[in-house]
């Protein structure tokens, strides 16, 4: 069975849920059984906040992603919490702006860190740190294709009527930094 | 028209106004408040109302009227709210009222927390409120069917003239999955003749009663009503149940779990069946007249810590096979956990 579980986390506003929302949509026109599931419970404004997305061939039973085949973490608590749920193997994505230079990590997980926030501030859309964060995966992992997955993050905010012209060059440097 | 990824609350309450319900009224509890949240906004693009009362108490009775009149309506609680709507319930059902109440459960009894549990079994299938009474009852395990089920709903309650109650849980309620809605359409509130309108002098006048058992007949009539839900609402879905050793039973978030389970020990070789339950009540009494000899043992497997199942499944099969449970009030059931289980009850009945 073709599985990917992923956990997108992060704080409150980095944009963690959107992330995971359009990884989501994105496994949904590709017609396969896709589950979101928000972090649930008492949380405070600032604090951390977290969505399981799992996309599968066949029907999926749990909400939780309990063995991750992908870590998108937007912070360095988000590492902290979710590192040892990983795979051998899984991917870890990690905002380098933000996590400790010599952090180590899992020798059995493939770390890939990307300065999301400098990239995004460079290119004067701050808040579209975690669209630099998928461009960077889509590239690394092939999950999706880069043209595909970008125009789906367009389709997203075109939905909710907040199109962004910037949150393009924020996903292409993405994939640029991990090329 | 096409998928679309949406929570369940909240596909739960587009469907509600696409099937032509124009009125909701409620007071906010989690794990029920995208709901009310989705509709406050969304209600009003559609023409309808949508009243945040100041209690329960509030909402259950102002919902009575609403459906007196004919209209489309749905309230939505989880367990302590829903527990305030009883004595209303009660009183609709000996109106014989067509609504909707829908409860998101979770966990525990009194204030007990948000998280998902299916603890209101009992309360929900056993009538929950005072008299002689129960309740049609859906529970679907995921968006596509929340959203289905509550299409459905409007019409059972109004087929029957009776409330139906949703059985939805916070993980269910919380989760988001691709989904494709009914068209939105009107509902008639002139539809039914019972329902009450004001008259000129020399109208044909209507009465809607919370008293009928002075009628001649009342009882006929109630045992009727109830046996035609019970010969054609039965709802559930069986999964390798031919040949299992083993049957599950299940219903909601923890079904999920069963059908990885049934999935999981066939590919080992270990035969396991699943019934999911749809309706808890009627209760799909016909789904075990289907279990095949080879069957030796059932398995409840709900989020509760008594095992609420276990008697209905007993009832089902004539007491004819040993039935245990599986499952925590606060923690979802794990796919090996079920397995494992099965495992140890037929080594115990073939031991």
């Amino acid at each position: 069975m073709a599985k990917t579980d992923i956990i997108c986390a992060g704080f409150g506003g980095q944009g963690v849920l959107v992330a995971g929302l359009i990884l989501a949509t994105a496994a949904m026109d590709e017609d396969k059984h896709i589950l979101w599931y928000p972090s649930y419970g008492v949380e405070m404004r600032g604090g951390t906040a977290n969505c399981n997305v799992k996309i599968s061939d066949e029907e999926i039973a749990s909400p939780f992603a309990t063995e991750l085949d992908i870590l998108f973490a937007m912070n360095e608590a988000s590492i902290n919490k979710f590192e040892g749920r990983l795979l051998p193997n899984a991917y870890l994505f990690y905002n380098s702006s933000v996590v400790a230079p010599d952090r180590q990590f899992r020798p059995d997980v493939k770390a890939v860190g990307v300065p999301a926030n400098e990239i995004a501030g460079e290119l004067g859309n701050p808040k579209g740190a975690n669209i630099v964060m998928l461009g960077a995966l889509a590239k690394t992992t092939g999950l999706f294709g880069l043209d595909y997955l970008k125009r789906t993050v367009d389709a997203y905010f075109e939905n909710k009527g907040k199109h962004n012209p910037k949150n393009a060059p924020c996903f292409d440097r993405g994939a640029a930094y991990v090329s | 028209m096409a998928k679309t990824l949406m929570k369940g609350n909240e596909a739960l309450a587009e469907t509600a106004l696409r099937v032509g319900c124009r009125f909701f009224c409620g007071y906010p509890i989690t794990p029920q408040s995208e709901i009310m949240e989705y509709l406050s906004w969304r209600m009003a693009e559609v023409g309808g109302e949508f009243v945040q009362t100041e209690s329960e108490l509030s909402a259950i009775n102002m919902l009575m009227g609403a459906a007196a009149v004919g209209a489309r309506a749905f309230t939505s609680s989880s367990g302590p709210g829903f527990s305030l709507m009883q004595e209303g319930i009660s009183y609709i059902v000996a109106a014989d009222l067509p609504l909707v109440v829908v409860n998101v459960m979770r966990e525990g009894s009194g204030l007990g927390n948000i998280g998902a549990s299916q603890g209101d079994y009992w309360q929900m299938t056993r009538g929950g409120g005072h008299g002689d009474y129960r309740t049609i009852v859906l529970a679907p395990a995921g968006v596509q069917e929340t959203s289905n089920l509550m299409a459905e709903s409007f019409d059972l309650a109004e087929k029957y003239r009776h409330p139906v109650l949703i059985c939805s849980d916070a993980a269910v309620g919380q989760m988001v999955e691709p989904v494709t809605l009914p068209e939105l359409r009107e509902h008639d509130i002139n539809k039914y003749d019972w329902a009450l309108r004001g008259c000129k002098p020399g109208d044909e006048i209507r009465t809607i009663q919370n008293v009928y058992f002075l009628d001649e007949d009342y009882e006929n009539h109630l045992r009727q009503k109830y046996a035609d839900i019970e010969a054609n609402e039965q709802r559930w879905e069986s999964i390798e149940i031919a040949d299992a050793e083993l049957v599950l039973v299940s219903y909601g978030i923890s079904s999920r779990f069963c059908k990885e389970a049934v999935r999981n020990a066939r590919s080992a070789g270990f035969k396991l069946g699943l019934i999911r339950l749809i309706t808890l009540w009627p209760f799909p009494v016909k789904a075990f007249a289907e279990v095949s000899p080879s069957t030796k043992a059932f398995l409840s497997v709900e989020m509760s810590t008594l095992g609420q199942l276990v008697d209905d499944i007993r009832l089902a099969t004539g007491c004819a096979h040993p039935v245990d449970h599986y499952g925590s009030m606060m923690a979802l059931p794990e796919t090996k956990g079920i397995i494992g289980k099965a495992q140890a009850v037929l080594k115990k009945v073939s031991g």
